[in-house]
């Protein structure tokens, strides 16, 4: 499968809950709607907390979410597109 | 006309003001139910002064801002100190100085401790350690973070009153309210946690 495309990029390797989230949120509302944004995240829980977020907001849409290996250490990857 | 074609005419004419009695009938209902719909809220009353439990408060509350939830916070008793940002005794009476001085507080730099294994403030500071080490967000920032994103803050009154605590040494952003205060929120919230 190939990668989604995207339009920005949030690298919130090392941080842990709940701010992969919420500096996700911020970037998110910062873009335009149509716009997907990709954040790289270390936290395992960002998982969980990403498929929690677009299930509870009404404005974003989970495009796809990977677990890639970096060095031997899981990296998660969340493709998340603002819808309005 | 013939006749047979007015009396289903006057049939529907009777149907229509009988259907537009009942569509306003469902929107009344509907209205009112609308109201009793609760917002998109999380009312977390926080109590406790422990930097645990406090952490816990705090990351639901930005977690839960960060969902697009609307987030209100009321602080009582041990809990009022997580919003202090000054220490004063002006003005207090000796019992209220001393409960100033034996209470942690951002304001206060003996920090807050654990609600289990402290051990007068090395368990504490050892979870500090901890939480540095792994990159987790101090209470500080936290509760900066929290104000930032738009939690409401409310202190509760008669607390405020007990303790000797003034409206000067909490956070600008907080208001005081009382028990109504925070029902009214409440019952408007899907979810409402006492920490």
């Amino acid at each position: 499968m190939s990668a989604p495309t995207f339009d920005q990029e949030l690298d919130v390797r090392g941080l842990n809950c709940p701010m992969p989230l919420v500096k996700a949120r911020q970037t998110i509302m910062k873009m335009e709607p149509g716009q997907v944004l990709k954040v790289v995240a270390t936290d395992r829980g960002s998982v969980k907390d990403f498929q929690g977020w677009v299930k509870t907001a009404k404005n974003v849409e989970l495009v796809a979410q990977e677990e890639v290996q970096q060095d031997g250490q899981p990296i998660f990857v969340h493709y998340v597109k603002r819808t309005s | 006309m013939t006749v047979e074609a007015v009396v289903p005419q006057a049939q529907t004419e009777v149907d229509v003001a009988a259907l537009r009695a009942r569509v306003e009938q469902l929107e009344a209902q509907l209205a009112e139910l609308a109201e009793r719909v609760p917002d998109d809220r999380v009312t977390i009353v926080v109590f406790s002064g422990e930097l645990d439990r406090l952490l816990a408060a705090f990351i639901i509350a930005t977690g839960a801002l960060a969902l697009g939830q609307e987030v209100s916070m009321f602080f009582t008793f041990w809990g009022l100190n997580a919003i202090r940002k000054q220490r004063s005794f002006e003005g207090k009476s000796l019992m209220e100085k001393m409960l100033d001085l034996m209470t942690a507080s951002p304001a206060a730099p003996a920090g807050m401790g654990l609600s289990r294994m402290n051990f007068f403030g090395v368990g504490a500071s050892l979870m500090k350690r901890m939480m540095r080490e792994k990159n987790v967000e101090t209470l500080d920032d936290l509760i900066a973070l929290a104000e930032e994103l738009g939690a409401t803050m409310y202190s509760c009154a008669m607390s405020q009153h007990v303790m000797g605590i003034s409206q000067e040494e909490l956070r600008d952003s907080a208001e005081e309210a009382g028990v109504a205060g925070f029902l009214s929120d409440a019952l408007k919230s899907r979810v409402t946690l006492f920490i």
